[in-house]
């Protein structure tokens, strides 16, 4: 067995015991990049030097008696996470060349934790798409199958883990770009409740919908991580300031699923979804039951609003956000003469077109006429989609869903359909609109591409939605199953 | 009939400070008029007495004491900058 085909705690054990060392596992996750990063592209860059001495500081601590949940752990790094003296780009022009004077603070926490960073992770251009074909660089290719996207917007972040390109990595998700790619890959990804980790240092998008997430192996990795970047940031004024348990222990806790009650929303099982996707879910469902968990039908009535209201949303938060790209303290400049022109000549030449018509329709539904319209109407159905969940979450612990109603499709299939794009996101932005935490685990196969099982939890379910995770994976081999390269 | 015509467009692009070009215009008109046909299904909604949800927290005005900490170093600060002088950021003349 390859090191780099290790989970986070399989090689911390061995780490522990002395059997390997950072150096070697990361040289091992450096050879594997060399061998398939050209077929993937998960990466928008790379620092193999850095992480090799980053990996040596980490031997010498171990020899010292230091042991840190991540010590000498290789890590994958979305690019929309500021990374102090790494180039950070969020996968655009804009930003090309800039090199971040901090760090963001999950970034700093993992610092602490032992970490050690390979290189920053491809996505669409200021996590704004579903398949990573909006990087301004390169798209980045499924490791399950090549011809496919890697779902977005963290797809780099995905595929890098499911291609063995490091044990874990980070992402972030606005309206499901933490689980899409975790399952169009066959990876584990976690959206944590709104506040749950700091954004303090995440490139914002929508500020109100913007969570950093764990992309990982398998459940207990996704734990590991967590641990290291939740809590209170003072940093941060939306970081709640509530306990941080520890995640490990916590999905070991309980006897099998007995007594937990798993919702099944009707609405997330749609009239368009892909039969196989559909089925495979469905057996997941089968098989918690069997575990011990009671299956409950509920209902989520509006969650044929979630669409609409995200897209209207999140795209005028976005307008406020990149209004800061403007040529004057970072990133691209295009002079244009006087200031105006300098400005909208650097943001037409710097942006990509999803992020021009993210900006333009966020800009319409803000502007004077179409506020109540179109902004307000939709932060008023974002109220009823919460209180959609609260009513479910006064009947049962969690619940399961599809992450996405199709498998991964083929690159090129949906990259000039901008509103097509937006529908693969129709399972996952209502999570974001309420702040309530998800996530997707590998759970089966349709036409040969990975199914992911997505588990909904209230705000700080962290636990639950772990413990069901993981006790459907110890009893299943889905995640057991890697990408052939 | 689409739901944007060629000057709400070229309004918006102007709000939000993009130079587009005439191809750019044309796409946009036609995209953003499709997304906004669809987002039409949020007026059958009836948010009658519902209030709207700014953030999904139950948190309001966050207040932190006021003191003095470390910042950026000045130089550090303008580390990114495409243009600087005399420790400031350097812009093309606000007024004529």
């Amino acid at each position: 067995m390859e090191l780099y085909s290790l989970t986070i705690h399989e090689a911390q054990e061995k780490l522990r015991q002395g059997e390997i060392s950072s150096v070697e596992l990361t040289e091992s996750v450096l050879e594997r990049i060399d061998a398939v990063e050209a077929k993937v592209g998960a990466y928008i860059s790379l620092q193999p030097e850095l992480a090799v001495r980053m990996a040596e500081m980490a031997d010498e601590r171990r020899a010292v008696g230091e042991d840190r949940p991540l010590l000498g752990i290789p890590l994958g790094i979305k690019d929309t996470i500021i990374t102090h003296g790494v180039p950070t780009t969020a996968a655009s022009k804009i930003l090309d060349g800039f090199v971040p004077p901090f760090d963001a603070t999950a970034i700093d926490r993992l610092r602490q934790a032992g970490a050690v960073f390979v290189g920053k992770t491809n996505c669409d251009e200021f996590a704004m798409g579903s398949s990573t074909e909006y990087s301004a660089f390169h798209p980045t290719r499924n490791p399950r199958n090549l011809n496919c996207v890697p779902g977005g917007s963290s797809g780099g972040s995905a595929a890098a883990v499911g291609a063995g390109e490091a044990l874990g990595s980070l992402g972030s998700d606005t309206g499901g770009s933490v689980r899409l790619p975790a399952s169009f890959c066959g990876v584990v990804g976690l959206k944590p409740t709104y506040g749950r980790v700091s954004r303090y240092g995440l490139i914002a998008f929508g500020s109100s919908l913007d969570q950093i997430g764990p992309i990982t192996k398998d459940v207990e990795d996704a734990a590991i991580l967590l641990n290291a970047i939740a809590g209170h940031d003072a940093r941060d004024s939306t970081s709640l300031n509530a306990p941080v348990p520890n995640y490990v222990d916590e999905i070991k806790q309980g006897d099998g699923l007995k007594g937990i009650k798993v919702g099944i929303p009707q609405e997330y099982f749609t009239e368009g979804m892909e039969p196989g996707v559909a089925q495979t879910v469905r057996a997941a469902i089968d098989h918690l039951a069997d575990l011990g968990a009671e299956p409950v039908e509920v209902s989520l009535p509006n969650t044929g609003y979630g669409i609409p209201a995200y897209y209207i949303v999140a795209t005028a938060e976005a307008s406020a956000n990149l209004s800061r790209y403007d040529g004057v303290r970072f990133g691209l400049r295009q002079d244009g003469g006087d200031m105006w022109n300098t400005f909208s000549q650097t943001r037409e030449a710097g942006f990509g077109p999803e992020v021009k018509r993210r900006i333009m329709l966020g800009t319409y539904a803000l502007s004077a006429g179409y506020y109540d319209a179109y902004y307000l109407q939709a932060q008023k159905v974002r109220t009823l989609l919460r209180q959609d969940f609260e009513r479910a979450f006064e009947k049962v612990d969690v619940m399961v869903s599809p992450v996405a109603p199709m498998v991964a499709f083929e690159i090129n299939a949906k990259v000039d359909d901008p509103l097509q794009m937006y529908l693969t996101d129709v399972l996952t932005v209502s999570l974001n609109l309420a702040g309530v935490c998800g996530i997707s685990i590998p759970c089966g196969f349709s036409e040969g591409m990975p199914v992911g099982l997505q588990i909904i939890g209230p705000a700080l379910g962290e636990s639950a939605i772990l413990r069901t995770a993981y006790q459907y994976e110890q009893t299943t081999d889905w995640h057991k199953q890697p990408a052939e390269l | 009939m689409a739901k944007l015509n060629r000057e709400e467009v070229e309004r918006i692009a102007e709000l939000a400070k993009l130079t587009l070009s005439d191809a750019e215009k044309d796409m946009f008109q036609e995209q953003l008029s499709n997304i906004l046909e669809y987002a039409e299904m949020l007026q059958q909604v009836d948010t009658t007495g519902i209030p709207p949800t700014t953030s999904a927290l139950p948190l309001n005005n966050v207040m932190r004491p006021d003191e003095l900490a470390l910042s950026l170093p000045n130089d550090e600060a303008l580390s990114n900058a495409p243009d600087a002088e005399d420790g400031s950021f350097k812009v093309r003349a606000v007024l004529d």
